[in-house]
């Protein structure tokens, strides 16, 4: 069947100082499909979407867009719109201290017939608009009131309004619990039975089989393939993602599990952070991986920084080790042995002006304190010794971190915790948004410090990840402990404690 | 069900409430004033309007300042912008060269200025901080360069500016009696006009034209404006040459009621107009703020200063203590609003 | 490509690289316009370079030439400079009241060294360093007030300062009552004039250098400024109080506005509350900018800094030479600094990395 074809890119190439980013790419996007574009990280994804959208400037290769003469080239997000490109990114690019309807319509508002902005016009647009995509908003509220996903529906409202033909969605579920991704799913089937070519870009495999049409896979800047979603199954894709066969990630399924030791590191009683978590008892021994499950925004994350401090606890008491501890602040939980790792590597996790070598030896000279500096030799080898130990792939040590991949930086923050041996680590989605292979590591990694009798928290949005690493798991939601899962610790199970119900009835 | 909704009514932010709270203390102080100096004649109505005339420069170049920070920039050139004008005003009409062609050639300056500064901070992407640092340097430098003595401009220099500085604009009420029994009606002079021509137009301007609404896109989130195929650049670059067009104009306004030019002249008006803008609910962070605030500010600051100078015994620096305090509270109220703002979203 | 032209240019571009080389090349420039002029005037073309022993009456045999008077004047430039790097680098965001601060520490020190309202004094109130500590003190004092609103009510840091910038002088004149108080005590004056042959600001400013280095060195203090200047939230989660460090930043930033506020008011041996320190927040700034630190925070040079402030009073002390007044100076500085500024922007930079890489191109 040769369905109308909204965008082809042909022989896309383009460098980077010394890389090859891109390299003889083609690419197809038909009307009216939900096409998926992979790639492990630095594949080439967002520099081809780039290249789409005018933020990079290719050196090689022409892009024709349906209804327009000749080879398209465009310079800015402006001119990418023009032509019926529109693109949501992970992170909100709205302005939050606008109205929903001056968002939707900012740069391009109806004019009166003075030139001025004519605001009830706009108003009534905007509540037409949100109304036809089933998007329950006031738009004269400011943006900055309403969650995250309704954000980002906001955002992708604004594009679809612009009469776009190609919509590119680049990982805008990341943040999103899987409510608001069936919410947005649905919304871009609705958009693809009107027409509209989308390019969804996800590292959520499941994701891929729930609503795209197409798969077109990248690998190190060259193109895989593309396939209809029917011919490439889940372990094939993975497969041609990672340009070897896969390693079934099931083969890493702990035997330790079960053996937990009596001795019990962390225990807190009546712990909570109002307005975030309400007050828990939870145990964690010696040895063990606990999961936190739950879902995006139930609590699990800020359960584990009120253990650690960085949202300090208003109720409640901790023990460490059998001692009462009072933790005002991360720093108290770190002398107690603890660690953290947190969901948002950007934001809170590296340190991205500093070099590899730094970020690695931060956290070790914190807890030593600002009078007791680590020699130089000692620091290179710290550094070195965790580059090797975990495989760090970086030119050298004094590498700015923020130049290496996203897998790599995570690494890097997982040697911060690794140097200051801890009892305690807490990993807070230690795998989102990094490629298979890494993740893997990573998960082995979990399981090899837990034998090595640390003790582990895991917070990942992937069940199967959890199950697959974790010995027991503790189940959140709307901010409260509602579970703990020792045995039967299966994917059907977990699901149904998630999400609550009365199975049990 | 319809899901798109438009409500009447905005929810009171902490922004409006913000504006509100200046309002009142304005209200506030003026009143204290009243009451402690009624008998000084701080009850009539021509103390408030001195406020205005004395301080028509500064509600024009706060006007700019407000734009400026509506999209997180700084610029503290104007006050220097403003004496050079004066002295420019001044000077040129000493050399002979008529009142009108002066003003033509004031605004012209502001506005190649302005470009300049605003295409090195659009363009060139460097701080604005920086940038206007050097135009303050700039601008006070060139000032003493054009002429390093104070110069007056007298009835014979040039008639037709001084006829128009002293024109009164008698208004036909509020006026009272004084002591011999003569009626006097209070009055204001063309400075003040222009200094509330220029306030509404700016207000008009940021609410209702696509230029202003970009101005908060911009200090919302520049990347995000940029996105959304805002030419930022440009916003950015036509934002300063508003600001120093604007302080062109304060200039002017500043000329007309002092008439005179000097090196000295509108030391500090920089962080008068920032202070006014910050007290007036204009968040220095950008995307936040309204030129009727800055007009208050502006308000409060001339009030503590008249307050001062109606008492006649407290030391000169008083305003600057009170204005800093005063700045300090709202800072602080801000903040703590901020914080509980987050908070709630949590 | 040979091998020897290879490595000739990564050492070009090695130094090109280098925080210093901005402030430097701009002070061979200076060095230039100064020799160009001299010889031009007829007058020794390497005078800029001469110092020379020459006895005054009034400090004895002192030290005398450009390059001392440079050294001399650019002191309390220099000591602010020190502050201010590390409050850019671990707040993002500058410390516009050091000049007022500095007023205000003059201010009190005078007021304790001659008694509240007493105008001109030959004797001292208070024993000298009761007074000089006292002045130190009310530096650390404002440092801390600028401090809290930083870092624990998280108020941007020029709006912050904004407050004392305008206050701080406000309130040295109510302390000094008004009144220009001059110490007439030989004692006072000891902190702006020379040692031996030495002037004693340049002392001051190398001893406060080599303090601040030892600490940066010998302690963790550069790492955690640098960490938290970058990332605060991830500094906190890895163990660091950032309140605290960028809090400690402030009052050190207070601390130095402090003792320059002394040096320069020791210079004249009075407190002229509206004259000290005016504008020299900027130079401070401009010092920190030009020696090739971002004024984004993060990253910092001490040396890049010092070096800056030395290189904006070298200017200045040419533009004198060249009989420009000084109201008439800032329009020569302005212009430097937009010239050096415009050369570091993103878009310059990319634009002659463009062009290099052409090159490159059209050699091969």
């Amino acid at each position: 069947m040769e369905e109308s074809v909204v965008l082809t890119a042909r022989g896309i190439s383009m460098t980077f100082p010394g890389v090859k980013a891109l390299e003889d790419v083609d690419f197809t996007l038909r009307k009216g499909e939900i096409h998926a574009l992979m790639g492990e990280n630095g594949a080439g994804k967002s520099t081809l979407i780039k290249c789409l959208t005018g933020i990079n400037d290719f050196e090689a290769g022409e892009i024709h867009i349906d209804g327009i003469e000749g080879p398209v080239r465009n310079h800015s997000t402006k001119d990418a719109q023009d032509v019926g490109i529109s693109t949501v990114y992970q992170e909100v690019n709205l302005c939050p201290n606008l109205s929903v309807a001056e968002n939707l319509f900012i740069g391009r508002e109806p004019l009166t017939k003075i030139k001025t902005v004519d605001r009830r016009q706009y108003y009534k647009r905007a509540a037409m608009l949100m109304d036809d995509l089933g998007i329950a908003v006031d738009v004269s509220q400011n943006l900055e009131n309403y969650s995250l996903a309704v954000q980002q529906m906001v955002a992708i409202a604004r594009a679809v309004d612009m009469e776009c033909k190609v919509l590119i969605l680049d990982e805008p579920t990341s943040s999103l619990d899987d409510e608001e991704v069936e919410k947005l799913f649905g919304l871009m089937r609705m958009l693809k039975n009107k027409g509209v070519g989308i390019i969804f870009v996800t590292h959520f495999l499941e994701q891929v089989y729930a609503v795209c049409d197409r798969i077109t896979v990248l690998r190190n800047g060259k193109l895989v393939g593309e396939y209809k979603v029917e011919d490439l199954p889940r372990l094939k894709l993975v497969a041609a993602m990672m340009g070897k066969d896969f390693d079934d990630l099931a083969k890493i399924k702990s035997d330790t599990a079960g053996k937990r030791s009596d001795e019990v590191i962390i225990s807190a009683q009546g712990l909570s952070h109002t307005g975030t978590v309400k007050p828990f008892d939870l145990d964690v021994h010696k040895g063990e991986v606990v999961g936190v499950g739950g879902l995006l925004g139930s609590g699990r994350s800020e359960l584990v920084r009120t253990i650690y401090g960085a949202d300090k606890a208003n109720t409640g008491t901790l023990k460490v080790k059998g001692q009462e501890v009072k933790i005002n602040q991360p720093i108290d939980a770190m002398n107690k042995g603890m660690g953290l790792l947190p969901d948002d590597r950007k934001a809170e996790g590296i340190i991205e002006d500093m070099s590899v070598k730094d970020n690695i030896i931060l956290a070790l000279q914190a807890k030593n304190g600002m009078f007791k500096l680590l020699s130089p030799a000692q620091q290179n080898e710290i550094a070195d010794k965790y580059i090797d130990i975990l495989s760090i792939k970086t030119p050298s040590r004094d590498t700015l971190v923020k130049q290496l991949s996203g897998g790599n930086q995570q690494k890097v923050i997982l040697a911060r915790w690794l140097a200051t041996d801890p009892d305690f680590l807490i990993l807070d989605e230690p795998t989102r948004g990094i490629d298979v292979g890494t993740k893997t590591e990573i998960q082995k990694l979990v399981l090899q410090l837990a034998e090595e009798g640390k003790s582990i928290m895991f917070i990942s949005s992937e069940i199967s990840e959890m199950i697959r690493t974790c010995s027991r798991m503790v189940i959140m939601r709307d901010g409260a402990k509602v579970g703990e899962i020792d045995e039967d610790l299966t994917e059907d199970h977990v699901m149904k404690v998630i999400a609550g119900g009365k199975e049990n009835e | 069900m319809s899901a798109g909704t438009v409500s009447k009514k905005k929810a009171l932010n902490s922004h409006t409430i913000l504006l509100i709270v200046t309002i009142i203390l304005f209200v506030v102080l003026y009143a204290g004033g009243c009451i402690a100096y009624g008998s000084k004649g701080f009850t009539h109505l021509q103390t408030f309007l001195n406020i205005l005339i004395t301080n028509a420069g500064l509600i024009c170049v706060a006007c700019g300042l407000t734009c400026v920070m509506l999209t997180a920039g700084i610029d503290i050139s104007v006050g220097g912008l403003v004496a050079m004008d004066c002295m420019l005003l001044a000077t040129g009409m000493r050399s002979g060269i008529g009142a009108f062609p002066m003003i033509v050639i004031v605004l012209v300056i502001g506005l190649i200025f302005g470009a300049i500064q605003g295409y090195l901070i659009g363009y060139l992407e460097i701080q604005p901080f920086i940038v206007t640092m050097a135009g303050m340097f700039f601008t006070r430098g060139m000032t003493a360069v054009i002429c390093t003595e104070q110069v007056s401009i007298t009835q014979d220099m040039n008639k037709a500016f001084y006829d128009i500085a002293n024109i009164k604009i008698k208004l036909p009420f509020g006026g009272y009696v004084n002591g011999k029994g003569v009626y006097m009606a209070p009055y204001v002079r063309v400075g003040v006009v222009i200094a509330l021509c220029v306030l509404i137009l700016i207000f008009l301007m940021l609410r209702y034209t696509r230029f202003g609404r970009s101005l908060y896109a911009v200090g919302g989130n520049a990347q995000s404006a940029a996105m959304m195929g805002l030419n930022v650049k440009k916003i950015k670059m036509k934002t300063y040459i508003l600001s120093s067009f604007l302080s062109s104009i304060g200039g002017i306004c500043f000329c007309l009621n002092t008439m005179s030019g000097s090196v000295q002249q509108a030391l500090g008006l920089e962080m008068d107009a920032i202070s006014s803008a910050v007290i007036g609910g204009t968040l220095l962070t950008g995307g936040v703020g309204n030129v009727i605030g800055s007009f208050f500010g502006v308000l409060i600051n001339g009030t503590i200063s008249s307050i001062v100078k109606t008492n006649g015994k407290l030391a000169s620096s008083w305003p600057n203590i009170l204005t800093a305090a005063l700045l300090f509270l709202f800072i602080v109220i801000q903040s703590i609003a901020a914080s509980l703002r987050t908070k709630k979203a949590k | 490509m040979s091998n020897e032209k290879k490595s000739k240019e990564s050492f070009l571009a090695r130094i090109r690289k280098s925080p210093l080389f901005l402030p430097i090349i701009a002070l061979i420039l200076v060095m230039a316009v100064n020799i160009i002029h001299d010889a031009a005037t007829g007058a020794n073309p390497l005078g800029f370079f001469i110092i020379r022993l020459q006895n005054t009456t009034s400090n004895g045999t002192i030290l005398y030439g450009r390059i001392i008077d440079i050294l001399n004047r650019g002191s309390e430039a220099a000591i602010l400079a020190l502050g201010m790097t590390l409050v850019v680098s671990s707040s993002a965001g500058t410390d516009i009241s050091v000049g007022s601060v500095m007023s205000l520490s003059a201010s009190f020190c005078c007021m304790l060294l001659a008694g509240y309202g007493v105008s001109s004094t030959n004797e001292l109130a208070v024993p000298l360093f009761v007074g000089i500590l006292g002045g130190l003190l009310m530096g650390c004092v404002c440092g801390c007030f600028n401090g809290f609103l930083v870092a624990h009510l998280h108020i941007q840091p020029m709006v912050a300062t904004l407050i004392l910038y305008s206050a701080a002088r406000a309130i040295g004149l109510l302390l000094c009552n008004d009144l220009i108080v001059y110490i007439r005590n030989g004692s006072y004056g000891i902190f702006g004039s020379f040692i031996g042959p030495i002037p004693t600001p340049f002392i001051i400013t190398a001893i406060c250098v080599c303090v601040l280095s030892i600490v940066l060195k010998k302690t963790a203090l550069g790492l955690y400024i640098q960490s938290v200047g970058i990332n605060s939230k991830a500094s906190r989660i890895a163990g660091l109080n950032s309140k605290r460090i960028i809090f400690l930043t402030y009052v050190i930033c207070g601390l130095f506005a402090g003792i320059a506020g002394i040096v320069n008011s020791s210079r004249i041996t009075s407190a002229d509350s509206n004259n000290i320190g005016l504008y020299l927040e900027m130079d401070a700034i401009l010092a920190v900018a030009l020696g090739g630190n971002s004024l984004g925070g993060g990253k910092f040079s001490l040396a890049g800094s010092i070096v800056g402030a030395y290189t904006i009073q070298a200017i200045t002390t040419t533009l004198y030479a060249l009989g420009v007044s000084t109201d008439q100076a800032p329009v020569f500085k302005a212009i430097i600094v937009i010239i050096i500024v415009a050369i570091q922007s993103p878009p310059i930079k990319a634009y002659l990395r463009k062009r290099n890489a052409a090159k490159e191109v059209a050699r091969v």
